[in-house]
């Protein structure tokens, strides 16, 4: 049994973040649940997943954050409950949606797990999607440890039920990424099926309904307004006159900046964890019993202006600072001693903390970033374009691990925003200039967000190529499975979407199909769509070696072992590949025998065919 | 109770997760308040690796730069790139036998001789306990077992309030039976190793 379907009301469990989120829902009586993986979002879907296989509970990685929304909407509309992840600039993608939900409604409920990440530790932004509360006039949610995040998620599902209304539960990486402990609730027993009542005058967002129900929503903003002021996920800690105002896991360190600098009896920190709609009355009167108030938020200042627009409001003239304080900045997340720091400096403390260790005299550091694995197809495709396409063609490149393929010596990527920006930007990129464009976008990310652009560039005649990086599965989030995946060795028999079909479907008519471990067919077709005049795709099609090793399909080829007496050192291995599978040892390449997968490719490149399989 | 902020550093694949993991889950079992914080993302791709785990009743998640107690690292280069979280007091326990980066390899960069990272940790922090990790997980019958190793040096330090028996009984209900044997061994090598630092 998974172990977040134990049912033992008050058992203690050291859970992640993001486990103890899916845990609130469950207890919560969720049924039904949607995703595109992303990180920091994406532990909380691979325990459904798993969790769909042994109960009721529906569960599907969706294509993308938009049509997660969507088929979430359905289901929530119908009746159920429904819970819809992602991280967030997944929520830009499914933001079109969920602007007009809030209009409609749901009927069941349903909880939007938003995950933030300050200090991007692997993401193209760091937007603050506190915003989208506003923007969509939707109530959020901000868990500031592990039981929060439990106990707030069957709190987000109660409130969502209540009033109609899709909630949303903002984290961010650190948030979903803590371990700690969480006391357990009782499982409330899943509703799976329902049945649709018809209302197209609420249902059908035509204008004349629209207009009726942005009215509605207003005044349910009021509701969830007086909602908020009465909430105990809002909560005034201390009576002292130093204000300080915390959400999320900032509140951690505003909390243990108190104890360190011994002002706990000299401070009133208020908590917003029900942090939109604000509780304007609570903070306007919290305002009042302050001397100064010093907002901690990470990313923008959005507390901190709204405070000072309550303030001006209720004539309240409680000086509210926030941003500058100590350094506290729109960029980064914060930590403790950050923390600690702008509350002594915004109250006149000394702030004692242990010397930070000298490391001015330290040797330069070999850098350690994270690289493509040994053996990995990406390198094998990347290597063949640039001996084909030459290191002056224009290489949009998209989301996922290939993304690394940035870094020399492959330096295989000039531009990416976004999911499936790859291809629709290679269609203003040939059309403005007349440099040669080739695109990378790996199949998650084709299936995500690349059709539409593929389309357009058909249509459109644009005239470039696309390279699909076809390993398989959803690699860099962890290996969840999408359209194009077959799931048989999962024991799953979901119908699996051909890449190259699809090319066909959408109207390209140069498609070449590659096995990228073998550069020589890989360079001819790729030097067939560099002379092609037209739309161009290829589809480079091997497993990722660490998701055929998962499935108990990895290679049974030998690694390769480089025969000294033939290596002249030219390195066209080292310089041209980089595989971490070689290193030198003295003078000489070498290659780790544990890490070498036997793809061969380096073999392929060895001017001295020096690089030979490993003998018995 | 006094908080203890450990920081564990490694690199992918290192399993460092998984022993700042079951070092929260040993906390957790003696009623010690505890919380964890990882960075995932890039584990598998052969970056760093970060975690913390702090006892005692903290409330962040995090170790601040010159704020950890006690720094668990899996591999020397990788020790002197984190030293930033120590301070004076700082009690430091690394693996001395290097991982180099491919980096190394395509020639972007030196590996520090160990010697040196010794040298240079020692006179800048409170304590190191230095071991050969590679060689003990090796000796106790799985190379994989460098996790266990420096989980029982950090027990044998007596830096945390964890005692060996819970630690053990944690690995144990989460090791598979055929490693198990190897993953004690591996642990009590590596306090072996960390008591007869601490007492000389």
């Amino acid at each position: 049994m998974h172990k977040l379907l134990e049912d033992a009301p008050g058992k203690e469990m050291l859970l992640l973040g993001n486990e103890a989120i899916a845990r609130g829902a469950l207890e919560a009586g969720v049924a039904f649940a949607t995703c595109y993986p992303g990180t920091p979002s994406s532990e909380i879907p691979e325990q459904f997943f798993e969790i769909s296989q042994e109960t009721d509970l529906y569960f599907e990685y969706s294509t993308n954050e938009k049509v997660a929304m969507e088929v979430g909407a359905g289901a929530a509309v119908s009746g159920l409950k429904t819970m819809v992840t992602m991280k967030h600039v997944g929520l830009n993608v499914a933001a079109d949606p969920l602007m007009t939900l809030a209009y409609t409604g749901v009927k069941g409920a349903m909880v939007v797990i938003n995950a933030d990440d300050p200090s991007l530790f692997s993401s193209q932004n760091e937007q603050d999607n506190r915003f989208y509360a506003r923007l969509s006039g939707l109530a959020m949610f901000e868990p500031t440890n592990t039981q929060e995040m439990k106990d707030w998620t069957v709190a987000a599902f109660e409130l969502s039920e209540e009033t109609g209304l899709p909630v949303i539960v903002r984290t961010t990486t650190r948030l979903a990424h803590i371990r700690g402990g969480v006391k357990l609730g009782s499982l409330k027993p899943r509703v799976t099926k329902t049945q649709f009542k018809k209302n197209p005058f609420h249902y059908v967002c035509v204008p004349a309904v629209s207009r009726n129900l942005h009215k509605e929503l207003l005044q349910k903003y009021d509701v969830l307004s007086e909602k908020s002021e009465k909430s105990p996920l809002n909560q005034v800690i201390g009576n002292g006159k130093w204000g300080i105002v915390a959400n999320g896991v900032s509140f951690n360190y505003v909390m243990d900046a108190v104890m360190d600098l011994g002002i706990k009896d000299k401070v009133s920190i208020l908590k917003l964890g029900f942090s939109w709609p604000l509780p304007k009355k609570l903070i306007a009167n919290w305002l009042k019993s302050v001397d100064k108030a010093l907002v901690v938020e990470e990313l923008e200042p959005i507390n901190e202006n709204e405070f000072r627009a309550i303030a001006q409001e209720n004539g309240i003239s409680t000086p509210i600072k926030g941003k500058g304080v100590g350094g506290l900045s729109r960029l980064w997340e914060y930590d403790p001693r950050l923390v600690r720091g702008a509350v002594a400096a915004m109250f006149g403390l000394e702030h004692k903390a242990p010397a930070v260790v000298d490391v001015s005299d330290l040797p330069p550091l070999p850098g350690r970033p994270p690289t493509l694995c040994a053996g990995c197809p990406h390198r094998a495709t990347f290597y063949a374009v640039k001996e084909v396409y030459g290191a002056d063609s224009v290489n949009p490149t998209d989301i996922g691990c290939y993304t690394l393929g940035l870094l020399p010596p492959l330096s295989m990527g000039d531009f990416v925003i976004c999911m499936g920006s790859s291809v629709s930007t290679s269609c203003g990129f040939s059309t403005a200039t007349d440099q040669k464009v080739v695109a990378f976008i790996g199949d998650s990310t084709f299936f995500h967000s690349g059709i539409t652009g593929l389309i357009n560039a058909v249509h459109n005649n644009h005239k470039f190529t696309l390279v699909i990086l076809d390993n398989g599965t959803t690699a860099m989030t962890g290996h969840q499975i999408h359209p194009g995946v077959d799931t048989t060795p999962m024991g799953l028999n979901l119908p699996q979407v051909i890449v190259e079909d699809v090319v066909r479907g959408c109207g390209v008519k140069d498609l070449h199909v590659v096995k990228p471990f073998n550069i020589k067919k890989t360079m001819e077709s790729l030097k067939a769509s560099l002379e092609y005049d037209g739309m161009s795709v290829v589809v480079s099609k091997e497993f990722c070696p660490l998701f055929a090793k998962g499935i108990g399909k990895a290679r049974k080829a030998k690694p390769f072992t480089i025969n000294q007496q033939k290596c002249k050192n030219h390195r066209d291995c080292i310089s041209k590949l980089a595989c971490p599978a070689m290193y030198l040892e003295g003078n000489a390449v070498r290659i780790n025998k544990t890490l070498c997968i036997g793809c061969s490719v380096c073999a392929q490149v060895c001017p001295e065919n020096a690089i030979v399989p490993v003998k018995d | 109770m006094e908080t203890k902020r450990c920081v564990f550093v490694g690199v992918g694949g290192q399993g460092n997760l998984l022993a700042s993991n079951l070092l929260g889950q040993a906390a957790l079992s003696m009623g010690i308040p505890v919380v964890v914080s990882e960075i995932h993302g890039m584990a598998q791709r052969g970056g760093v690796v970060e975690s913390a785990v702090l006892l005692g009743g903290a409330n962040s998640p995090i170790v601040s730069n010159g704020e950890a107690d006690v720094l668990i690292s899996f591999e020397p280069l990788e020790t002197l790139r984190i030293l930033n979280k120590c301070n004076k007091k700082t009690l430091v326990i690394t693996n001395a036998q290097p991982l180099p980066p491919f980096t190394v390899a395509v020639g972007q960069g030196k590996y520090p001789p160990v010697d040196e990272i010794l040298d240079k940790v020692t006179k800048k922090v409170g304590k190191v306990v230095s071991l050969n990790g590679n060689d003990l997980a090796e000796k106790a019958g799985n190379v994989l077992s460098l996790n266990m190793v420096m989980l029982g040096a950090l027990i044998g330090t007596g830096a945390t309030p964890v005692t060996e028996e819970v630690m053990k009984k944690i690995i144990a209900g989460s090791t598979k039976k055929a490693f198990l044997d190897s993953n004690l061994k591996a642990f009590d090598l590596g306090k072996d190793a960390a008591q007869k630092v601490m007492k000389g």
